[in-house]
């Protein structure tokens, strides 16, 4: 009798649970299942909760749109996110295992400024020097203006990982007669792998979502996906059915790094407040 | 910086004729906490210290990007016209905290709630747990997106749902008075799991001898929850809502995406009215004093966050 009891319990739990985090699941699905809808299912009323005509008209609308050519803007996210990524491993790993070799704690501090900073109190001076330049609507100004958002992030949750490893093994290669700089690409990037990638895919995904520095820093030959989707809305209004597939076309790529890498995105997200 | 030790055992263990302790190698050896930080620190600092410089440096000026005219000295006329004559400046640091104070506490409290209601074994739990970080990582104009369509006061599923139960329809972002509790209402949806995750992560860690103890005396569940978990757990819960708060007072994409500030002003928060003074108006001037007050804000805001926390880990 308590065996049933206890088994009945554990089902509402998990049945309380289900209804209180549904909210959370609700709006991916609601994204999702408008994306395959006609325009008569999507603003039907009361609503269409799963289509009855799934259709591939939005999607279609999205792909094929000469005037809004979404593989250019994928590529330009794409480009974006790797070279800022690329630049930002490249500065932030070394940095990173000073910081948390030789506890710079300065430095770290640093880098926590630059996090604190308002991303608009970067954007206006760099908007000003990249207008004067004429790099506007260059790759360039993009991938140094995400590398601001980036470069902090990577630093500091590299830092953490860089602690984590026991220091015997990089005092034992120094004694061993191997410079730092060897021991730092031979034995302590490869010990971090796991943390390097998770860093990488982070940093990915923060210049993915960036709007406010593309939306500015952006032209018609390097506009980012979510300032395409942007226009694409004040455009089409009520072309419910392409907005969510375009909506859906740019997260999932995010959500499924997000779920690979789900063990170090919180302590990626918040900034080191806490270790997982 | 102190000459670190394991460089200098190195470098007497190693071979006296060997290269790597002459020459170039061995001053970059002995520099190496120096020179392993440098292109980062170099970067950032380049990154932060021209933009802030040059932003004070365009804040005593009058300056249209738009005309031909160059800028132009003012002194403090930016700042003084802001505090005094500029009605729309005032409205928008009321906004800004309006939505932040709110949204925080809102996230604060559903999102310790949820964790303690996490914090035990049930079916279920670890994809639960694992779907929680999705709002946090998907593209903020995508969801704002969504939302529109969701908040429509006619065609969208919200009022839907709040007809069902029986409730009247509301205007979710299309009124003045309902806008700032609707943004909310996203910001809430992405940043609880935060939250959540952060607590739980807080309740992981907990000792569990204060528990045993009160076992004992006889306490109830509720009174370990009150008068040890609560307790305990407050510095996590403090870092948790401090985090937030910096984050919440920068809030750009969705309140840029679904209202740009509207309906009549009532979400155009310090950054919209700034990004807009700046790249729709062109008064760069105008625009980098009002990002020299906001800086000043947020970082003051950090700073009493870094001194509260203080004070709640001792």
């Amino acid at each position: 009798m308590d065996l049933i009891r206890k088994r009945w319990e554990g089902a509402a739990y998990t049945l309380l649970m289900l209804v209180l985090m549904a909210p959370m699941v609700f709006v991916f699905f609601w994204m999702v299942s408008l994306s395959f809808r006609t325009n008569v299912e999507a603003t039907a009323s009361p609503p269409i909760f799963i289509p009855r005509n799934p259709t591939l008209a939005g999607y279609q609308f999205v792909f094929n749109n000469p005037s809004n050519p979404f593989f250019k803007y994928l590529l330009n996210s794409t480009i974006v996110a790797l070279g800022c990524t690329t630049i930002g491993l490249l500065l932030g790993v070394p940095a990173a295992f000073s910081i948390a070799r030789w506890k710079q704690n300065g430095l770290a501090l640093g880098i926590l400024l630059a996090r604190i900073t308002p991303g608009l109190s970067f954007l206006l001076p760099w908007f000003i020097t990249f207008r004067y330049f004429g790099l506007i609507d260059t790759h360039f100004a993009l991938i140094v203006a995400h590398l601001i958002v980036g470069l902090p992030i990577i630093v500091w949750v590299m830092i953490g990982f860089f602690e984590d490893l026991p220091s015997e093994l990089v005092d034992a290669a120094l004694i061993d007669g191997s410079s730092i700089y060897g021991v730092l690409w031979r034995i302590a990037v490869p010990l971090v792998k796991p943390g390097l990638v998770a860093t990488a895919i982070l940093s990915i995904i923060f210049s993915w979502n960036n709007f406010n520095f593309s939306v500015i820093l952006a032209g018609p030959n390097t506009r980012t996906l979510p300032v395409a989707v942007f226009n694409l809305m004040s455009f089409e209004q009520f072309n419910w059915g392409p907005l969510a597939a375009a909506a859906t076309m740019i997260t999932l790529p995010v959500l499924a790094m997000a779920l690979v890498m789900q063990r170090h995105i919180v302590s990626g997200l918040t900034f080191g407040a806490v270790k997982q | 910086m102190a000459e670190p030790s394991s460089v200098a055992t190195a470098r007497v263990a190693a071979d006296p004729d060997d290269a790597s302790t002459r020459g170039i190698s061995a001053w970059l050896e002995r520099r190496a906490s120096f020179m392993l930080p440098f292109p980062a620190v170099a970067t950032v600092a380049l990154m932060l210290a021209f933009p802030l410089g040059y932003t004070l440096f365009m804040s005593v000026q009058e300056w249209n990007v738009a005309s031909a005219n160059p800028p132009r000295f003012v002194f403090l006329d930016n700042y003084v016209t802001l505090f005094t004559t500029d009605t729309r400046f005032k409205n928008s640091i009321f906004v800004t905290f309006y939505f932040t104070l709110l949204g925080v506490t809102v996230q604060t409290f559903l999102g310790v709630t949820l964790a303690l209601l996490f914090n035990r074994q049930f079916w279920g739990r670890g994809i639960l747990r694992t779907l929680a970080i999705l709002p946090m990582v998907a593209t903020p104009v995508a969801i704002a997106l969504i939302f529109v369509m969701m908040f429509h006061p006619t065609l969208g599923v919200m009022n839907y749902f709040l007809t069902v139960v029986g409730l009247p329809p509301w205007a979710w972002t299309y009124s003045s008075s309902t806008v700032i509790p609707a943004l909310v209402i996203v910001d809430t949806w992405q940043w609880t799991p935060l939250i959540m995750l952060i607590t739980l992560a807080g309740l992981a860690a907990l000792p569990g001898e204060p528990y045993e103890a009160a076992m004992i005396d006889g306490a109830s569940k509720p009174q370990m929850l009150w008068l040890i978990t609560l307790p305990l757990l407050r510095p996590t819960i403090v870092t948790a809502a401090l985090f937030r708060l910096i984050d919440s007072l920068k809030t750009f994409d969705i309140i840029f995406v679904m209202t740009q500030g509207g309906p009549g002003g009532a979400s155009d928060t310090i950054n919209i009215y700034l990004f807009n003074t700046a790249f729709a108006y062109f008064h760069m001037g105008m625009a980098s004093s009002m990002v020299v007050i906001f800086f000043a804000i947020v970082l003051g805001v950090s700073i009493l966050a870094v001194r509260i926390r203080r004070a709640t880990w001792i």
